[in-house]
């Protein structure tokens, strides 16, 4: 009861910033247009609508890292969370109201990207359905880099590491914009972090081949687990000494 | 009856000692103020009191739960009222309201009947749907009480409640704080020296973690032999260095 009003808090305090609506939905569907734009004047592979969704899809959940970081630093700046901590809510309901309903809203952006993408020219299918339903997991990862950023930044560091160089790393490193080829020895680099297999789990299950699938939920699992256990710890110590 | 027991408190932050062996009790139903320049400990204190941070000597017993042993406890007794407005900006008042009345662990109807009876008590009916972070600061620390108090708390903290606010707001805040004394215990730390004397029952100054003296506004004034609190206050600080 106590997390389930806490949550129901996390939610409103999101979905009523406009600019979280504006960057959440509108600039991933904006990048899907504008590379759309692009591939019916030159054509390239990577930009074909079943190849793009996805990545921008998985794009789009980087910013459920700055909205969950975001909140929880404003929180702790203005006392909010300080008053909170008074109270008899417990660190797992902390944790849980502040994770677990930017799942709902990671879904919710996945479906807006899709059905974006469906008018654009994807294929509708079943496949649809799962890779939107596949958000759900993925995003812990990025929902956990969020509560482990808010709870050692402030909002002015949380926007700008989260906003800046946390979305731009999510987008240059997945093979979203462009061949990871290209980056060289960077590719291996770009291999050993979660957003390409994120990615590509996404694409998969879109194409319906999954191929190195199993492999891909390895890596992103591994990420979400280590993530979460990390910023839990971080979390809960900052409880005890604020 | 005692509503809350401190022995020997202690809290230090590496060389410095911010509350230093800190005895002392507060009566139920009774408003006691902490007063202290910066850095005296009080801040600290009230962090202690409210289970903020944990002492590294001593205990205090809330209500009688222990804030080393029966954190839980002490928070199913207590409501804060930080210094800096805490309240969630994003949310109207009616839904601070209930936010805090439902992660304290109220029923739903309870919730609504104890919002309901805050925007009575704080008039906060006027500004019911609008959210709180487009609220002038008065209007903010007034709801940020109502938001400790909806919890039914057995003892309040207010850590410097008008601080920053101009004296209209300070003196209808006092109105809601007199309103409250002897329904619940409150425990208030403050800068203004009017304000802990018009509002008191009984006042400790604090310097350096150490309690330098404790009693009602008029007994220290006569220990002090000064005519105003105000200068008993800085003979108190000055002589106690």
């Amino acid at each position: 009861m106590r997390k389930a009003v806490f949550a129901v808090r996390t939610a409103k305090e999101i979905l009523r910033d406009p600019l979280n609506i504006a960057f959440g939905l509108g600039f991933p569907i904006v990048i899907l247009v504008l590379l759309s734009v692009i591939q019916s004047n030159i054509p390239v592979e990577l930009f074909e609508i079943d190849s793009l969704a996805p990545g921008v899809t998985i794009f789009g959940l980087s910013f459920m890292t700055l909205f969950s970081a975001t909140l929880i630093s404003k929180d702790r700046q203005g006392a909010f969370l300080q008053r909170l901590f008074t109270t008899p809510l417990t660190a797992a309901d902390y944790i849980m109201g502040y994770t677990l309903p930017l799942l709902p809203i990671a879904f919710c952006q996945g479906i807006i990207c899709y059905a974006a993408a469906i008018i654009m020219g994807l294929k509708i299918s079943i496949n649809i359905l799962i890779a939107a339903l596949a958000i759900i997991p993925i995003s812990l990862f990025f929902t956990g880099l969020g509560l482990l950023c808010g709870s050692v930044l402030n909002d002015k560091q949380a926007g700008g590491i989260c906003g800046a160089l946390f979305t731009n790393l999510t987008a240059f490193l997945s093979g979203i914009w462009f061949d990871l080829d290209l980056l060289g020895d960077l590719k291996e680099f770009a291999f050993c972090l979660p957003f390409v297999h994120a990615v590509e789990i996404e694409r998969s299950i879109v194409s319906g081949n999954y191929d190195g699938f199993s492999a891909h939920v390895f890596w992103v699992a591994c990420y979400a687990v280590i993530v979460n256990i990390v910023s839990v710890c971080v979390f809960t110590k900052k409880m005890k000494c604020c | 009856m005692d509503s809350v027991v401190i022995k020997g408190l202690t809290k230090k932050y590496k060389d410095i000692t911010a509350v230093n062996g800190l005895d002392l009790t507060v009566r139920k139903g009774e408003l006691f103020s902490l007063l202290g320049v910066n850095g005296a400990g009080k801040t600290t204190t009230i962090k202690m009191l409210s289970c903020l941070c944990e002492p590294d000597e001593g205990d205090a017993f809330l209500e009688g739960y222990s804030i080393v042993r029966e954190k839980q406890a002490v928070k199913t007794v207590i409501a804060v009222s930080p210094q800096e407005t805490a309240v969630a900006p994003n949310l109207t008042v009616k839904e601070n309201l209930e936010l805090m009345s439902g992660v304290c662990g109220s029923a739903k109807e309870k919730t609504v009947k104890k919002a309901t009876e805050m925007a009575e008590l704080f008039r906060l009916s006027e500004i019911w749907e609008k959210r709180a972070g487009r609220l002038s600061g008065g209007w903010q620390r007034r709801l940020s009480i109502a938001m400790a108090l909806i919890s039914e708390p057995k003892i309040l903290f207010l850590d410097e409640p008008t601080l920053g606010l101009d004296v209209i707001a300070r003196r209808e805040l006092w109105d809601v704080i007199n309103a409250l004394k002897g329904q619940i215990t409150i425990i208030l730390t403050t800068h203004y020296m009017e304000e802990a004397e018009s509002l008191s029952d009984r006042i400790a100054i604090m310097k350096s973690g150490r309690i330098l003296a404790v009693g009602t506004a008029d007994v220290i004034k006569a220990n002090a032999k000064t005519d105003s609190f105000e200068d008993a206050f800085v003979k108190i600080v000055r002589e106690g260095a």
